[in-house]
This record gives structure tokens, C-alpha cells and sequence, in this order.
């Protein structure tokens, strides 16, 4: 479901020999790219007792924990980078995790499904329905999206906290969507600092 | 050193499909005037240990896993006892192709000291008295089990195991090699266990030692010629039956049928969960000591890994790295207490993965839940095992 692209462009903002914490890491596909490509020190959290077995079998250490639970173990600055791919807009309290990810990691990386899109637009204004598109696959009664935000919608958040942005990408079925992202993309990729 | 003898008759297909026929093997140690020094401090010797081992030691002695039992078990982890119907406890685990590969890795168990199944415990002689040590056996703690079990793998020649692992009593000897021998474990495996024994625990083990103490024939622990406590060993074993399922695993196995078919006393076993606590409290009381039982469960409530220092100096010493499993429905040791070690291991900076198996057997989870836990062990000791001949082969 994740094009490969995101992936890559989360390869490019990673600097080799880095650690790396990854929230919700799902299979740890992402993660073990990571430690091919940038031979980083990676951990992951993982909610899905089945997605762990496959991140063990990959070779990879990680937790099978609940990230709305805290980060408390960790010190601050404990990593270059903490990832939170398409798993932020899932969890119960997202402004706790993202505090917690940027006071854990140097450097944050996010990726959300743009709910500003052009097609979730017009789905909602024409057919008044919950929108179901290529990243927002679900329907409403069964989508682990708890939370829907657009891109314009997070960097206002990243203005209003005092939230670095380093970098962004902006992401849709063509590849980068250069002009008017929050329109055309349909995923944010962000990274960001304190 | 115990020797692995397959046999090929079809009736014994099964027993030939893995380990095979095991003898235990014993090893005397800690002779006067070289006593084991217990955590006491008080010298203790002569020491034997019951142990089993199952595959091949490689020649650069690197693939050695030890394998912990808990309370009731001993160190017939695998294979057949020649006669046996019933192979060892972790047959499941421990053979050619299964978690613990015996093609790939070397496997020991051993009883600890303080038991009753082979090692030097209550029930052994006492060289001095030539009788049984009853309660003039020495008190003994997790440490000392595992500053024995070091004596018997200094003995067979391993100067590093791949990985000691094991659930319950064992998962805190596990927890306890890596923090008294850090240079001699690669990797540790504690499974439904704890840092420290909680209240709740030390309370269930104090009512089954109240239970054996109660007993008039246990008779201040001097038995050992007479009729031994039988009633009170069983009613202790009970009660650890109870704890060690689950709400849900009892009503699966047993809901509230009745035990039909026979006539019972007033008040006898009526419901099949009674027959079930009857039949392995009975059973229990023909390998188990009594005063075993004391000694071991007083133990288990000793044991508290930080031991006068902060668990944060304890596990910044540790260089293993860590395979946590936990079990959702373990009400005895619940899944919190093995987030407690995950925890302490990321703020000590050691590499830790974590599962919680979504059981529903309770504490028992870790004798039954065999396919995700060969899953996870499998790939975790490939990694570090694999690791391993890597960093051996750039020290040379």
C-alpha cells in the first residue's frame, strides 16, 4: 500500500551510521532498509503482535508495545532520528507522541495521508461520504485513522509549537506533487526538529 | 557427559523423531576445603549437579545454550528417559529442527541446588551426619543456583554460552547469569518472569509452605525415614496449579462439568477442576520433596535482581542482548513485570526485543505456547549466533 517512494525519500534524510527509533514499524520493511542502506542502530515499536514475528524473522530488535504509552525509557536526544510513518493520525493522543518523539529524537520524521487532498475533497463535497482513496483506504467503520489532518493543518501546528522544519515532501500517484500539496499530495512526508 | 542414543524401532517413532534416549549426568563439585561460597556466605560443599546436554559443542566452543528450569522442573529438558513414556519438559523446544536446534547448538540443562531430582538439595545426604540435610540444608538464593550451574559449565569447557534462557524461576536465573557473569552470556531469554518477586507472589508461595508446614508428618522437616507430607506438598501444589492458569483457560478445560462416572465422598472432588488440582497435587507428591519445595519457593521470594544497587548500574553491566516474552492472560507473573526488564534495558542502552503472546493459558503459557515461541527464539538466535561467528572471525 505504501509506494516505495516514501521510503526512499526517508532513506535520503537519514545519514549513515545513525539510530534510528521507529513508531510503529509495522513489518519493518522501512526499518530493515535503514539498516542496509544507512548501516544504522534501529529499534522499532510495534502495536501488532503478528507485524513483531515478522520483524524478528527480518532480524530486527523491537517492542511490541503501545506508543500512546509513552517513551519514558528513553532519555532525551536518545536517537538521530525517531520515524513516525503513517502512524501518527493512528494514535489516541498525537500531540503527546509528537512531543515525546522530538524531545527522544534529534530529528523527527513524519508521513500522514493529506486529508486536504483534491480527490477526499471531492468525495466529501459531492458524494457526501467519508472519503476512501488510494492512502486513505479504509471505511469508516474500519479504519484505524483516528485522527485526519492535512498538510496545511500540520505545518500551522509546526508554526503554532515552534516546530523546526528541516525538510518536506510532498507525495501522489505521479511522484512529487510539486505545486499546491496541500491539493495535489496525496502524502505529507516532514522532517522536523525542536 | 550424557549421550544421545537414537533408536529406530516403529514403536518408538516418536521418541526417535527427536532428542532420543538421554541419561542425566552428574557433577561433583565444591569438595572441602574449596566450598562453594553461598550468597549467605556460608561455605557449602560437596556439591553434585543433575544434567542433561543435547547436541554437539563446535569446536570453538560458541554455540552452548543453557537452558534455566522453574520451580518443579529438573534437568530432563529433552528426549526420553530409557523407559519413559513421557520425554522431558521442553521436548517441544529442544531437538533437531525445533527452537533449540541440536543440529546447530549445544544444549545443557541442569537441577539446581536446593532440588530434589539429581543435585544436592534437603533431601541429599549430609556427609557429616550421614543422614538427610532436612532444614539443616543451607538457605539458598537464585545466585546461588547460578554460581553452581557456573562450576558445571567451567567443567565442560565454555568460556561463553550463545544464550541462557528460560521461563518463570527460570527466566530469574537467566536474568542472573547476565548480571553476575556479563563476559559469559551473548544473549538472554527471560520468558514470563520478573525482576523482583512481587507481594502477590511471595504470598502464594507462603500459603503453600504454610500448606506443607501444616502437615503433621512434615515434623519440623525430618522425614526423610518416615511417611513424608504428602497431604500438605499436594495441597501447595494445588494452589500453584491455580495460579499458574488462567480465568479462561479453566472455564475452556474444564467449565463446570463434573467429575462423573464415580461416586464421590461428601465433599470429594465433584467437579472436574477439583479432579484436575487432585490428580496433579497426587502426582506431584511422588517427585517432588517437600522441603524442596520450602527451599526453592523461599528462593523465588528472596530474589531481587538490584540486590542493594540500582538496577540501572546492574544492567549498564550487562553487553547481551535481550528476547522478552511475556504472556497477555499471566496473572502471576503479568506482562508489566517483563515491561520492567524491557524498560531497564533500553535506558541501559542494551539491544531488547519484546513480545507479548496473546495466550490465554496463563503462566503455563510458556510450557504450551511452542509455535510463536520457536518463531521468535529461532530468528533471535540465528541473528546472534550468526553475529557471533562474525565477530569471532574478525577477533582472529
Amino acid at each position: 500500500m505504501i509506494p516505495l517512494i516514501e521510503y526512499r525519500i526517508i532513506l535520503n534524510w537519514i545519514l549513515d551510521k545513525s539510530s534510528v527509533l521507529d513508531l510503529g514499524c509495522h513489518e519493518g520493511e522501512l526499518l530493515s532498509l535503514i539498516v542496509k542502506e544507512k548501516n544504522a542502530r534501529v529499534h522499532g515499536i510495534e502495536i501488532n503482535e503478528q507485524a513483531i514475528y515478522k520483524c524478528v524473522e527480518l532480524g530486527l530488535s523491537v517492542s511490541h508495545q503501545d506508543i500512546d504509552n509513552g517513551l519514558s525509557e528513553y532519555g532525551d536526544e536518545s536517537f538521530d532520528y525517531v520515524i513516525l510513518n503513517q502512524s501518527l493520525q493512528q494514535v489516541k493522543k498525537p500531540d503527546v507522541v509528537l512531543k515525546e518523539s522530538l524531545r527522544v529524537g534529534k530529528k523527527v520524521i513524519i508521513g500522514f495521508p493529506n486529508f486536504a487532498h483534491y480527490k477526499v475533497r471531492c468525495q466529501i463535497f459531492f458524494r457526501g461520504k467519508t472519503p476512501v482513496t488510494p492512502s486513505l483506504p479504509y471505511e469508516w467503520y474500519e479504519t484505524p485513522n483516528l485522527h485526519f489532518l492535512s498538510i496545511s493543518d500540520f505545518i500551522g501546528y509546526c508554526q503554532r509549537q515552534n516546530i523546526r522544519i528541516i525538510r518536506t515532501a510532498f507525495i501522489n500517484n505521479n511522484g512529487k506533487a510539486g505545486i499546491l500539496p496541500n491539493l495535489l499530495a496525496q502524502t505529507g512526508l516532514f522532517l522536523i526538529s525542536k | 557427559m550424557s549421550k544421545t542414543i537414537a533408536i529406530e524401532s516403529p514403536e518408538n517413532k516418536k521418541q526417535s523423531e527427536g532428542i532420543g534416549i538421554i541419561e542425566t549426568g552428574y557433577y561433583t563439585f565444591s569438595n572441602p576445603p574449596d566450598e562453594l561460597i553461598l550468597e549467605s556466605g556460608k561455605p557449602f560443599g560437596p556439591v553434585t549437579l543433575a544434567y542433561e546436554t543435547y547436541g554437539k559443542l563446535n569446536n570453538q566452543k560458541t554455540n552452548a545454550i543453557l537452558v534455566l528450569h522453574a520451580l518443579s522442573g529438573d534437568a530432563h529438558a529433552a528426549g526420553y528417559h530409557q523407559g519413559d513414556i513421557k520425554p522431558g519438559w521442553w521436548d517441544e523446544m529442544i531437538g533437531p529442527g525445533k527452537a533449540f536446534d541440536t543440529d546447530t547448538y549445544f544444549v545443557i540443562c541442569s537441577n539446581v541446588i536446593g532440588g530434589c531430582r539429581g543435585s544436592t538439595g534437603p533431601s541429599s545426604i549430609n556427609p557429616d551426619t550421614n543422614k538427610p540435610y532436612g532444614l539443616g540444608f543451607p538457605t539458598i538464593t537464585i545466585k546461588d543456583m547460578v554460581n553452581a550451574q557456573r562450576r558445571l559449565i567451567d567443567h565442560l569447557g565454555i568460556p561463553k554460552l550463545l544464550c541462557v534462557v528460560g521461563g518463570s524461576m527460570g527466566g530469574m536465573q537467566a536474568l542472573q547469569w547476565a548480571a553476575s557473569y556479563p563476559d559469559r552470556v551473548r544473549s538472554v531469554i527471560p520468558i514470563a518472569t520478573t525482576l523482583k518477586h512481587s507481594p502477590q507472589q511471595i504470598a502464594f508461595n507462603e500459603v503453600g509452605r504454610q500448606a506443607i508446614m501444616a502437615d503433621p508428618d512434615w515434623n519440623g522437616g525430618n522425614y526423610y525415614a518416615k511417611v513424608p507430607p504428602v497431604k500438605g506438598l499436594a495441597v501447595a501444589r494445588m494452589i500453584g496449579h491455580i495460579t499458574y492458569m488462567s480465568d479462561i483457560s479453566m472455564n475452556n478445560k474444564f467449565g463446570r462439568r463434573f467429575n462423573n462416572g464415580k461416586k464421590h465422598p461428601r465433599f470429594g472432588a465433584e467437579f472436574e477442576v477439583e479432579g484436575y488440582l487432585h490428580y496433579h497435587g497426587d502426582n506431584f507428591v511422588k517427585r517432588f520433596d517437600a522441603n524442596s519445595y520450602l527451599y526453592i519457593t523461599r528462593a523465588l521470594d528472596y530474589f531481587d535482581l538490584s540486590n542493594g544497587r540500582t538496577l540501572f548500574e546492574v544492567f549498564k553491566g550487562i553487553k547481551a542482548q535481550f528476547l522478552i516474552i511475556a504472556f497477555k492472560s499471566d496473572w502471576l507473573y503479568p506482562a508489566y513485570q517483563s515491561k520492567d526488564i524491557l524498560k531497564i534495558c533500553k535506558l541501559a542502552g542494551i539491544e531488547a526485543t519484546y513480545c507479548e503472546i496473546n495466550s490465554t493459558y496463563g503462566h503455563d503459557a510458556f510450557l504450551l505456547e511452542i509455535e510463536e515461541e520457536t518463531y521468535l527464539i529461532r530468528h533471535f538466535l540465528k541473528r546472534v549466533y550468526n553475529g557471533y561467528v562474525m565477530v569471532e572471525a574478525h577477533g582472529i
